[in-house]
């Protein structure tokens, strides 16, 4: 009896201290980083201790501050990224399934890939101005290239016996797409769709240094204009935290949608 | 007299001007059981997508029930040789395909399922599935829109010979609860002789039927039956490929089957 609870007992004690072990490392930096700044070997003023961060981010939380530069930056994101992916799933599935659309935009779409995508900033500004319309552009160019890229390659990968199925069950192209090609190519779809999400994190970034007057962006560079390096470090770390929930949000789509793969290392669905 | 269940005269197949089939004739009648065997390569799988309606492109006729041969004919039902249910749908949905999204809840799949012994099992993945249960779940697919005609193309190859004797008998019982009339390939003799009421041999380069092995006594039949013993030594008579062979392999001489699947492997 005491040698099967024993059994039961382990995995979830060792999985408790693989997790623990995780927050070893970032828990010293913390402590180092507060005695150091403490003792001044290093100047608050470049880097303020994790105490005043704290505190910082309590200021912008209770004047509301930072919940409205939150909100401004995830509702361009979403929007940028919902444009970007939408337009990517449209020609992508249309390049994918069709060799003569593939021939005729194909090319041009890998040369413009080749254009590192911030070097279209100087371009937006002088077309769009420097209102939103920029922004969300470069945001939805930074989403496209992955899903379209990613749909291509799986709508190309989709097994030629699979589509036999789907003929000897009468579909015409319509009900083959639907049935067929959109489902075998969905584990492509997301990781497309992750990969963009993270890059148009990256591009409202990019937007939002460059012409913003609000969102978490402009909060880094009114951060480093006034010399306020806690302004900075604090907007950092909400936007990686906000990063890592969209992705983790993504990755749930997966996990449920795709119950069906039969991959070697599925992640197990912590509850 | 009526029509046949499918009437096939075809002049000739080519690929790029190579001849893969040659005068190939062949009908079926309702209820029957057929096989075909050939050598790898001789154009076997190319008849069946030409019956099923994958391949258009030969000189010849062909008909089922009267009705020339068109892709997605409600007469036929296909069988791959692997099972190619798709992934992303679940064992039932997999079944009832042909109706759509919500094809699983159809009645007629439940029967199915249990028609092939897998009545539990609508709601799992394929990935879930053994190879044989897999081959089992195609088979029911095939049979779902309760055509006249099944077409199988070595569907049991993969999988292993306790495996393989099993779905046989699942094959036989499903397609006659179903009342579908079966067109097989296969490269096992064996199997050829155990479960057909007619045997085509095809030989190879171009493909061309050599003959004819009649195995008429009704099943249930038995595994270790002499009268099978004989009709595989017939059969592979037929397939022995040496033209210049000095003399044919005594017919009378039943083999072993074991050693008759020896022979056609090398
Ligand atoms: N799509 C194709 N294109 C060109 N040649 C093919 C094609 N399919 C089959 N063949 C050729 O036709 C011949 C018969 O093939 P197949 O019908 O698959 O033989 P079997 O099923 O009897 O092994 C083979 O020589 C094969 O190489
Ligand atoms: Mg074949």
């Amino acid at each position: 009896m005491a040698d099967i609870d024993q059994h039961a007992a382990r995995p979830l004690t060792a999985a408790w201290a693989k997790r623990a072990q995780g927050w070893l490392l970032p828990l010293a930096v913390l402590l180092i980083w507060e005695t150091v700044v403490a003792q001044q070997w290093v100047s608050a003023h470049l880097l303020p201790p994790p105490s005043e961060l704290a505190h910082t981010l309590l200021e912008l939380t209770r004047s509301g501050a930072l919940l409205a530069h939150i909100g401004v930056s995830v509702a361009r994101v979403l929007a940028g990224f919902a444009i970007g992916a939408a337009l990517a799933v449209a020609l992508g599935a249309a390049v994918g399934l069709s060799p003569r659309v593939e021939a005729l935009i194909d090319p041009s779409f890998q040369a413009l890939r080749a254009i590192p995508s911030l070097a279209w900033v100087p371009l937006l500004l002088l077309w769009l101005g420097i209102d939103e319309a920029p922004k969300l552009t470069l945001i939805a160019i930074g989403a496209f290239f992955p899903v379209y890229l990613n749909l291509v390659a799986g709508i190309h990968n989709v097994d030629r016996k699979w589509v036999e199925v789907g003929r000897v069950h009468g579909l015409r192209t319509g009900a083959l797409i639907g049935r067929v090609f959109l489902p075998a190519a969905l584990p492509h779809v997301l990781t497309g769709l992750r990969g963009g999400l993270s890059l148009a994190w990256m591009f409202l970034v990019a937007a939002e240094l460059m012409a913003a007057t609000r969102g978490l962006g402009y909060l880094l560079t009114d951060g480093r204009e006034t010399g306020r390096a806690d302004l900075v470090l604090v907007a950092i770390g909400v936007l990686a935290v906000l990063g890592a929930l969209s992705d983790s949000l993504l990755r749930l789509l997966e996990t449920r949608w795709l119950a069906w793969r039969d991959v070697a290392l599925t992640q197990e669905a912590q509850p | 007299m009526s029509a046949p269940l499918l009437q096939l005269d075809i002049q000739a197949k080519q690929f790029a001007r190579r001849l893969v089939l040659d005068r190939v004739s062949l009908s079926l009648a309702a209820g029957e059981v057929v096989s075909l065997v050939g050598p790898s390569g001789c154009g076997k799988s190319t008849l069946l997508r030409i019956i099923a309606g994958l391949d258009r492109d030969y000189q010849g006729q062909a008909q089922i029930l009267g009705e020339p041969i068109r892709l997605h004919s409600r007469h036929v039902g296909v069988v791959f040789q692997e099972p190619r249910l798709l992934p992303w749908l679940s064992v039932a949905d997999n079944v009832g395909f042909e109706l759509g999204r919500r094809g699983g809840r159809h009645p007629r799949v439940a029967e199915l399922l249990a028609d092939v012994g897998l009545a539990d099992w609508g709601h799992a993945y394929p990935k879930q599935l053994s190879g044989g249960m897999a081959q089992r779940v195609a088979i029911a697919r095939g049979l779902f829109t309760r055509p006249a005609l099944l077409l199988l193309d070595e569907p049991f190859s993969a999988v292993d010979a306790f495996t393989r004797m099993r779905l046989q008998d699942v094959l036989l019982a499903a397609a006659s609860h179903s009342q579908a009339s079966v067109l097989l390939v296969t490269h096992d003799v064996n199997e050829a002789a155990y479960l057909s009421d007619r045997v085509l041999v095809l030989g190879r380069n171009p493909g061309r039927i050599r003959g004819e092995v009649r195995v008429d006594w009704p099943h249930p039949r038995q595994r270790g039956d002499a009268r099978l013993a004989r009709a595989e030594a017939e059969i592979l008579a037929l397939l022995d490929d040496r033209e210049d062979a000095p003399q044919p392999p005594p017919q009378a001489a039943p083999w072993p089957a074991s050693l008759a699947r020896l022979r056609l492997a090398v």
